[in-house]
């Protein structure tokens, strides 16, 4: 037990920041809208929550701001994939690539800064538990709203009348028009909210994780997002479950390394991509089949009004 | 006859050998220095120490003009980056990356008129001299401060990549930690990852589970200090002084100082001095330096680093003097050899004390 409760509850931080991302890309895609650019996105969101907690010393504005700032910057990809109908691959990079060099070329003045940053609070009474305790109740208020945002992202989109719309709208945008949903609204919606969520995943980076800013500190974990997105098959509920894996492997790996044991390190590395893989063959083979699984059937593809196929 | 194949010959040396002679040279106030960097000088590590060179140049040489492009990826574009540079006016490129080799080569092959200081690298030519730092002195003398600090004899070691460069900087702080305690394990976490603090942090916090109390590294970001402080353990920064990131914790960090090569370099051009020379300086020339103690360090740990600097800058020993044994017995380097700086560039295997295998 003494040996796995840390490792659980470093799988929770790190995959915290994955959850957030990945969340927010399962709100974006479910409307049918693919966004490739949560490295960028996120990056931004990091360097927002830093120089906006670094400026006020409030880690509370830094992520309000960091969540804003990714809806906003989300505008732009929401306006050339919904409104000019580009291609949202060719889109999606671009804003990937866009996120670095403007959080690269804004940040430089903020590099080797420190800022307090938000500290782990345990929750009284559910930390006091054995093992549930310290792996879920002894971490920091950001990991408590993920669990809660978990819920509400899957309540919103299975329960309410605006998820509705939402997966209407992903999976078959002509016939939502039909029953008299504005598909760009609710597209142009779901892409900024989802981006706020994304931004959030960044920010937590600077300002909960490690208080510093540090250009390309994202490493990979946007394309990580992406590919957890499929291998929850645009299910919120397994997406906390994908994430926590991805950051329990990445525990488990280093403290069989302090343990003084080699692993392949880059073989464990690959597991989200390997198990995203399998997914994807999965989710092919039932499309085969005629069943859809949880993927948006118009994920990707333009809406334009009144064509008939 | 006799004589005037003797003019034909010298003539023949007068015209091969002129690329070979120094070059001219050049007033301070037309001179203009360019540095090509691999990261961004926001990495707070690498391209940051080399850009803090630069200024020192700035400083030293008020007349000079210094440019520089950061993030340049180690390929063909280095050349148009460098070829840029020349059409720009410099004269003095300083390409701070070993993976710009070839590149130099290529656009110091068509550009004889350029001087180019290639870092890390071991290629010169007329026009090219190559630079780098015996950090291992560095991160020997800190290794001596983490073994006297340690109470449970375990430390920990956050790295980024297993390549020579890194493996070096791990096995010269262990046999500074032994020196100092002979007890003393060394346990080791490799990221895979140049900079992600994320991930530095989560391995800092692996390896105080582990049992270390003081930790070293070698990543390029504050992280692994921040987790120090955050766990009360101690811990060795690197690149520069971290002590920002544990305001209590941080002993001390082995440190680059690029300044002392660019002042030298850019002294050189002005006097019209320059050679294609190898420069591998270390603790004596003041390339590398270790950074002001923490607090807790006691008098009786800066003497010991004090005593041992001396053996080193004095030339009478080096860090990687036999015995040295690898840490499955087998001894490496035999008492009364050293290791030539062809095996330091190459180094594959970790010393004694260091846990673990090497990842393959």
């Amino acid at each position: 037990m003494e040996l796995i409760v840390p490792i659980l509850a470093a799988a929770v931080r790190s995959g915290t920041p994955i959850l957030y991302a990945t969340l927010g890309e399962i709100m974006t895609e479910k409307s049918g809208v693919l966004n490739l650019g949560l490295e960028g996105i996120m990056l931004i969101g990091a360097y927002v929550g830093f120089i906006v907690t670094y400026n006020t010393g409030s880690p509370f504005w830094g992520l309000v701001a960091a969540f804003f700032v990714g809806m906003a910057v989300n505008v732009v990809h929401a306006f050339l994939c919904i409104s000019l109908k580009a291609n949202q691959v060719i889109c999606g990079l671009a804003m990937t690539m866009f996120g670095t060099g403007v959080s690269s070329l804004l940040g430089r003045g903020y590099v080797g800064e420190t800022i307090a940053g938000l500290q782990a609070v345990a929750l009284p009474g559910l930390s006091s538990f054995p093992v549930v305790g310290p792996v879920f109740f002894s971490q920091d208020v950001m990991v408590y709203i993920s669990y809660l945002l978990v819920f509400v992202v899957w309540f919103l989109m299975y329960k309410t009348k605006f998820g509705l719309m939402i997966r209407a709208v992903g999976d078959s945008p002509l016939s939502a028009e039909a029953a008299g949903i504005s598909v760009s609204a609710v597209r142009y919606a779901s892409t900024l909210l989802g981006g706020g969520l994304v931004s959030l995943g960044g920010a937590y980076l600077t300002v909960v994780y490690s208080h510093m800013w540090v250009d390309l500190m994202t490493a990979g974990r946007g394309w990580i997002a992406v590919a957890l997105v499929i291998f929850a098959i645009w299910n919120p509920l397994r997406a906390a479950l994908g994430s926590y894996l991805f950051g329990g492997v990445e525990a488990l790996q280093m403290r069989i390394q302090a343990g003084g044991t080699t692993v392949p390190a880059p073989l464990l590395m690959m597991l989200p991509y390997i198990l995203t893989i399998a997914v994807l063959v999965v989710i092919s083979v039932f499309k085969g089949r005629g069943r859809m699984l949880g993927a948006p059937s118009a994920l990707g593809l333009p809406f334009y009004r009144e064509e008939r196929e | 006859m006799k004589r005037s194949v003797l003019i034909v010959a010298l003539l023949m040396v007068a015209i091969f050998c002129t690329p070979l002679m120094a070059f001219e040279a050049i007033p301070a106030d037309k001179l203009k220095v360019a540095w090509l960097y691999n990261g961004p000088i926001g990495d707070g590590g690498w391209t940051y120490m080399h850009d803090q060179g630069r200024l020192d140049v700035e400083k030293a040489f008020p007349g000079v003009t210094t440019m520089y492009v950061e993030s340049v990826p180690e390929g063909p574009d280095s050349v148009r980056a460098m070829e840029n540079f020349i059409r720009n006016g410099a004269k003095l490129i300083f390409a701070t990356s070993f993976g710009y080799m070839d590149y130099v080569q290529e656009a110091a092959g068509r550009h004889q008129d350029t001087i180019f200081m290639h870092c890390s690298g071991f290629k010169r030519a007329h026009n090219v001299g190559v630079y780098f730092g015996r950090m291992y002195q560095s991160r020997y003398l800190t290794g001596l401060v983490a073994g006297s600090m340690t109470k449970k004899n375990v430390i920990g070691f956050v790295a980024a990549h297993p390549i020579p460069e890194v493996i070096r900087a791990l096995n010269a702080f262990a046999l500074g930690a032994r020196h100092a305690n002979p007890n003393v394990k060394i346990k080791v976490v490799w990221l895979f990852s140049w900079i992600d603090p994320g991930k530095e942090k989560e391995a800092a916090k692996a390896l105080i589970d582990a049992g270390a109390d003081v930790l070293g590294m070698h990543a390029n970001t504050g992280a692994v200090p921040q987790a120090a402080e955050e766990a009360g353990v101690y811990v060795i920064g690197y690149n520069n002084d971290m002590s920002k990131y544990a305001p209590t914790k941080h002993l001390t960090a082995p440190i680059w100082n690029w300044g002392a090569v660019y002042k030298y370099t850019v002294g050189k051009v002005i006097d019209g001095t320059w050679e294609p020379e190898d420069i591998w300086w270390g603790l004596k020339e003041g390339m590398v330096d270790i950074a002001p103690y923490g607090k807790d360090v006691p008098e009786s740990v800066k003497e010991l680093v004090e005593s041992e600097r001396q053996r080193i800058v004095s030339g009478k020993w080096d860090v990687f003097e036999g015995p040295i044994k690898d840490n499955q017995g087998k001894v490496r380097v035999e008492k009364g050899q050293k290791l030539t700086d062809q095996d330091l560039i190459s180094m594959n295997w970790l010393v004694e004390g260091v846990e673990g295998e090497l990842p393959k």
